[in-house]
């Protein structure tokens, strides 16, 4: 019971990292019906901005709270810049053309930044320096980290921000109104371009504290580390039912815990003849799944709360 | 065309006059660009100490003046162009190889040694497949993965009974794992887990979770430092107290720089002996020192690698390859890196294997596993 206990625990960690990637898909294509397949790549450069900035602030004698916030200080507003240029220079000059077009610049902008990362960062995997002390917490016979606690209560609290946003404010309204239907919210005074933008960026910016999670979590970061990470959020956006932000929060955790609980029993159910190794199988086990059988996801692509 | 002939005649005139004294090529072959540079570098440098030593001894075979030449080539560490430039090498008349750096080059450039009848001294190379492909002309002067899996298997059982076993399915970390997985049962303990990555996973807390659940003493890792680094932190964080060991793939400083805090007290083992412990190694680093400057890992490897294919040509009275062959298999002699002796794979008979654990942030040699 302990070890199904805390192979929940594992997924709810994987599944708020997931949750988190997830959103910047799900928003994206709730407006511009894009999928933007650089986001995991936005992802690994906020990774790797941070831990540039910590290694450069490694030999000063602040304390590691504020070395951890100038770092994201610095990450965000760079994935911030990252995901403004690509959705000016990459998809808008395309907004126009047959939805193939951009998707295949979307593949492109992301072998671009991996290429781009790996000669700024080099080949080799870059390591999160010990700021933090990991202090573990055993809960009914398993064990959870104050990382981990971080991890989840931080990826909740910015997914009932971003909740907020679309719901309560004039931006979020104006977004909702640009999912709807782009021409009839740019004749109402809906400046669309704008809003695009600011929904580039403020993905962008989840992205870049999705990253810092993952390097901290895990411990490295490496230039092509985004690629399956963004792999597996868009299934969970999928999963969810793209475009629709509590979808890809569900997506997330659920897809988190089914990889858990998939590469924990799958070796004792098959009896050894199906390892551990194929742990990334499920999640696209679960994308051809939903697919077939589901193609709007567990909560559909409810047009009305598309973001 | 045309220009070929006329080209190829004064090429042949100019190396004719050249080798008035008989020169005998001697190939070497490794990394020579990229991020192994370095390391291709070390082995290039250990195998030129040999041949210039055996040359300022003025060697003759059967009865005639020789000089030995040092054909280099860079293989990138890349499969594909070790073909190429093995093909190179037995073109340019190369009597002996002493190459490659990677398994994955000495594997595919093998079959252009062996189909040429040209003996194959690697300095490095030790997955178990390189010399169990059924060729008579591989051969290593280095410990392969089953020297170190029976090392770290048995090593493992002298800490707890209960042994689980992980690879990430690369030719390298699966190999491994099974010869650990092997030794540990012939030692006497128990493999109570084995599972299983890939080389590209940074999450391995599911799997930890299931071994969690089998109570092992020992975790041991057949795969790379980047896997290692952060299976051994998740390991402490899920508050598994197994010790945890591995190959070579992660007896890294990259291991120690990625894990941290958490590779205190981790176990590592690496095929060879320590510089320091080796029979010739004082001697061999003042000389290498004076001429090169550090010793990576390999030149000592190279140096003897060298010596060996020598001595088998000395011993047979001929360069010609396939008369010096059937010398090599008899090999017995005393290199730098230990006594050197081929068992009838053309392994190192015995060859020992150092396991180390980090103490203080360091590698430290705790005890070396076969060996004369």
């Amino acid at each position: 019971m302990d070890i199904f206990l805390q192979q929940l625990l594992n997924g709810l960690v994987l599944g708020s990292l997931y949750a988190l990637v997830a959103l910047g898909y799900t928003m994206v294509y709730g407006i511009l019906e894009l999928i933007n397949f650089a986001h995991g790549e936005v992802v690994m450069i906020g990774a790797m901005v941070a831990l540039t900035v910590l290694g450069v602030l490694a030999g000063t004698p602040l304390p590691p709270a504020a070395m951890l916030a100038i770092a994201a200080a610095v990450a965000i507003p760079a994935c911030m810049a990252t995901g403004f240029t690509i959705e000016r220079v990459a998809y808008r000059p395309l907004r126009r053309a047959p939805r193939l077009a951009p998707l295949i610049t979307a593949i492109g902008v992301s072998i671009v930044l991996q290429n781009v990362a790996m000669i700024v960062w080099g080949r080799q995997y870059v390591s999160f320096p010990p700021l933090i002390d990991v202090h573990i917490h055993e809960v009914a016979g398993a064990t959870i980290t104050n990382v981990q606690i971080a991890i989840v209560a931080l990826a909740a609290l910015i997914m009932a921000g971003l909740l907020l946003l679309v719901r309560r404010t004039r931006l979020g309204r104006a977004m909702r109104a640009t999912a709807q239907n782009r021409e009839v919210a740019e004749l109402m005074g809906v400046d669309v371009n704008r809003v695009i933008s600011a929904t580039f960026v403020i993905g962008s910016a989840l992205a870049a504290v999705a990253g810092m999670m993952v390097a901290a979590y895990y411990g490295l970061a490496h230039y092509a580390m985004g690629f399956m990470l963004g792999l597996k959020a868009f299934t969970a956006a999928v999963l969810g039912g793209i475009g629709n932000i509590p979808g890809a929060m569900l997506g997330g955790l659920l897809l988190g815990i089914i990889e858990s609980l998939g590469a924990g029993y799958i070796g004792d159910l098959t009896g050894g003849f199906l390892g551990s190794h194929y742990q990334d199988i499920f999640a696209f086990l679960v994308l051809i799944l939903v697919l077939v059988f589901r193609p709007s996801g567990l909560l559909g692509e409810r047009i009305a709360d598309r973001a | 065309m045309n220009l070929a002939r006329p080209l190829g005649l004064v090429l042949a005139l100019v190396s004719a006059a050249a080798t008035a004294a008989d020169t005998v090529k001697i190939g070497c072959v490794a990394p020579l660009t990229g991020p192994q540079a370095h390391l291709g570098k070390d082995i290039e440098n250990g195998a030129r100490l040999a041949i210039d030593e055996i040359n300022a001894a003025r060697p003759t075979l059967a009865g005639k003046p020789v000089r030995f030449e040092l054909v280099v080539e860079d293989d990138q560490a890349d499969p594909r162009t070790a073909t190429i430039v093995g093909q190179k090498l037995v073109d340019a008349g190369v009597k002996g190889v002493v190459g490659h750096l990677n398994s994955g080059a000495s594997i595919p450039a093998s079959k252009i040694y062996s189909d040429a009848g040209v003996p194959q001294m690697s300095p490095a190379s030790t997955a178990i497949l390189y010399t169990r492909q059924g060729f008579k002309t591989t051969y290593r002067v280095m410990a392969n993965d089953a020297q170190q899996g029976k090392a770290l298997g048995g090593a493992a059982v002298k800490i707890g009974k209960r042994v689980a076993v992980v690879d990430d399915r690369t030719a390298y970390g699966q190999g491994l794992a099974d010869e650990v997985a092997k030794a540990v049962v012939a030692a006497g303990g128990e493999v109570v887990g084995r599972e299983f990555t890939t080389d590209k996973s940074t999450d391995f807390t599911a799997i930890l979770t299931s071994l969690k659940a089998k109570r092992p003493d020992v975790v041991v890792y057949g795969g790379m430092d980047p896997q290692a680094a952060p299976m051994v932190r998740q390991m402490r964080q899920l508050g598994i107290k197994a010790a945890f060991m591995g190959g070579d793939g992660m007896q890294s400083t990259e291991f120690i720089k990625l894990a941290g805090n958490v590779a205190e007290g981790v176990t590592g083992s690496s095929p060879g002996l320590p510089l320091e412990k080796m029979p010739g190694g004082g001697a061999f680093t003042q000389k290498f020192n004076a001429r090169f400057g550090k010793i990576q890992i390999y030149a000592p490897f190279a140096y003897d690698a060298a010596q060996v294919l020598v001595a088998a040509m000395r011993k047979a009275d001929s360069a010609e390859p396939a008369r010096y062959l059937p010398e090599l298999a008899k090999v017995s002699l005393d290199g730098v890196i230990g006594p050197i002796a081929f068992d009838a794979y053309g392994d190192l008979e015995d060859g020992p294997v150092t396991l180390y654990q980090v103490k203080g942030g360091q590698w430290v040699p705790v005890e070396t596993v076969g060996g004369k």
